[in-house]
């Protein structure tokens, strides 16, 4: 509109009339139309929409039946202009109508030829992604099923080789099972013997002590006998002098000394048999006991066993018996032998400590039985170096020992506890404080 | 001719035995016994009566002082004059035998006694003298 003013008016009927003589020639309707929409334009530009009208309805009339060309839009949209400026709405109106319907079947027909001119185009592409990947999924199937068989085959393998090492260790833990067993029978043997040559050993130890204890009363049978020899000898002398009062006197004498004779033999006797029964197989038959006797019998044994066994061991012993210690019920043998360990491990204590070289150091070993709350107490009290409190625990133990190896077999206290608590229903407790002394506490009910 | 002997032993019916043995050396006075239980007991009457002692007699193995340990002690307490000092002991056995001279003793000798010889030993001391 804008080139429209600004062209004169002598152009602008020259440009009609070239725009009028065009259509008088055209033959496509799009010439047709072309021309009729410059036409209208023009006249409506210059202000004469009569002639506008005139040839916007031309290009309509010589179009009409025919399909739809471009640039017939712009000659309808004209004439709804024109209308409307001329106030006639309803005309205007017919015409935008119009526009539309036309704008419309250009559009789709437009697109429907772009659509096909693209779908054309994407076919084949189509076509060639759908090859592509129906490839691929093949592919993909053929990996997958390479993938899983080969999944499967591993699987099978790896089994296969699980059976086999499973059958071998199955195999191997019944060879170490066997070994075990075998080994396990042979502890428990060796166990068994240990416990016996202990039995042995104390009693080999006792052996030496009961010989000393045997020696002395022998001594004093021998020698009474012989100084009754003699007092016989000068009663007889006496006897023909005449001097009564010296024969009673040596009567006396000679009668004084056999009383001694026959308790130094029985002392003698007791001590073998005493001997016999601790190398017996407890009989477990239980007897009613005088502990006092008991334990000091055994004390003196174990002191001068180990006394024969080593001739630098020395101690000071201190007995407090407790007068009118009721009999206990027990196997006075066990009992012994349970008292002997505690015996010897006091003895042992104050031995090492005696061989520390303190001065003043005074090896002792103290014994003292009490009644109390209806149990027999029996306390051995060392005064060595005492237990600390971690070994405390762990002494009871069969086979543990403190002691270097060879010395000791560890089995003492462990029988002493199997003795008193199982085998008598006793308690044995042990105080002690390290570096001072050591005490056990044996309590056995009536 | 009072030769006072004391007897170490912690065996009570030493004394009786000795006394029936030496029942004429005692009459005759030619000998004086006396007796002690133990080392302790031992040491004691030698401090009271220690100038008269000539002889002790001493068994080895007893209980607390061991018969050596009390000739070790007599040996550093009674120097002057020293006493003669003769060990008994039922073991009879070299160690001890051993450490009986090591210690000064002047003589050893075994369980059971005999008397005879004992006799005779007590006799080479006191003639010694």
């Amino acid at each position: 509109m804008l080139l429209l003013t600004a062209i004169s008016a002598h152009a602008q009927t020259k440009l009609a009339d070239s725009l009028k003589n065009l259509l008088k020639s055209a033959k496509a309707d799009t010439d047709v139309v072309y021309a009729c929409n410059r036409l209208a334009r023009l006249y409506s530009g210059i202000g004469e929409p009569d002639s506008a009208v005139y040839y916007a309805k031309k290009a309509l009339t010589l179009t009409s039946g025919k399909t739809y060309v471009a640039g017939l839009p712009e000659i309808t949209i004209l004439l709804a202009d024109i209308y409307e400026k001329e106030h006639t709405p309803d005309s205007a109106f017919k015409y935008l109508k119009l526009t539309i319907k036309i704008t419309d079947s250009l559009y789709s027909r437009q697109n429907k030829g772009n659509l096909q001119k693209v779908t054309a185009k994407e076919q084949p592409n189509q076509q060639e992604l759908e090859k592509q990947r129906e490839q691929a999924a093949n592919q993909l199937k053929m990996y997958g099923l390479t993938g899983a068989m080969l999944i499967i085959l591993i699987a099978v393998a790896l089994q296969w080789r699980n059976n086999r090492r499973r059958r071998q260790d199955n195999t191997l833990l019944k060879q170490r099972k066997e070994e075990i067993e075998g080994l396990t029978e042979q502890l428990q043997l060796t166990q068994k013997q240990l416990i016996q040559s202990e039995k042995m050993a104390s009693l080999g130890e006792l052996t030496a002590g009961i010989a000393h204890e045997i020696q002395n009363p022998l001594n004093f049978v021998n020698n009474f006998s012989e100084v009754n020899i003699e007092l016989i000898s000068e009663m007889q002398t006496e006897l023909e002098n005449g001097t009564k009062e010296e024969v009673i006197e040596i009567l006396e004498d000679i009668k004084q000394n056999l009383e001694k004779i026959s308790h130094h033999g029985k002392r003698a006797d007791g001590i073998v048999k005493g001997m016999l029964q601790h190398s017996r197989a407890s009989s477990n038959i239980k007897e009613q006991t005088d502990i006092n006797k008991l334990a000091d019998e055994y004390l003196r044994l174990t002191y001068h066993g180990l006394r024969a066994k080593d001739k630098s061991f020395n101690s000071e012993l201190i007995t407090h018996f407790a007068d009118k210690l009721p009999l206990v019920n027990v196997v006075p043998q066990d009992i012994g032998r349970a008292l002997l360990n505690l015996f010897t491990n006091a003895f042992y204590a104050v031995n090492q400590k005696q061989k520390k070289g303190l001065t003043k150091y005074q090896p002792t070993v103290t014994l003292l039985t009490a009644l109390e709350a209806g149990q027999v107490v029996i306390k051995v009290r060392d005064n060595g170096d005492g237990i600390s409190e971690s070994i405390r625990e762990k002494i009871m133990q069969p086979f543990f020992t403190t002691k270097p190896t060879g010395e000791g077999t560890g089995l003492g206290l462990s029988l002493s506890y199997e003795i008193v608590v199982h085998g008598h229903g006793g308690t044995i407790d042990i105080d002690s404080v390290e570096g001072e002394y050591t005490e056990f506490i044996v309590k056995l009910p009536i | 001719m009072h030769t006072k002997i004391l007897v170490v032993d912690d065996e009570a019916d030493v004394q009786p035995l000795f006394i029936q043995r030496f029942r004429r050396e005692i009459k005759s006075g030619e000998f004086d016994f006396s007796f002690a239980l133990s080392g302790e007991e031992a040491l004691n009457f030698l401090h009271d009566h220690h100038s008269e002692v000539v002889l002790i007699l001493s068994d080895i193995n007893m209980p607390g002082m061991t018969g050596i340990e009390l000739l070790a002690r007599i040996r550093k307490d009674y120097e002057k004059p020293p006493p003669v000092v003769m060990m008994i002991t039922a073991y009879g056995d070299d160690e001890n035998r051993h450490q009986a001279q090591e210690k000064g003793a002047n003589e050893f000798l075994t369980k059971p006694l005999d008397f005879n010889l004992l006799k005779e030993k007590l006799y080479t001391f006191i003639q010694q003298d």
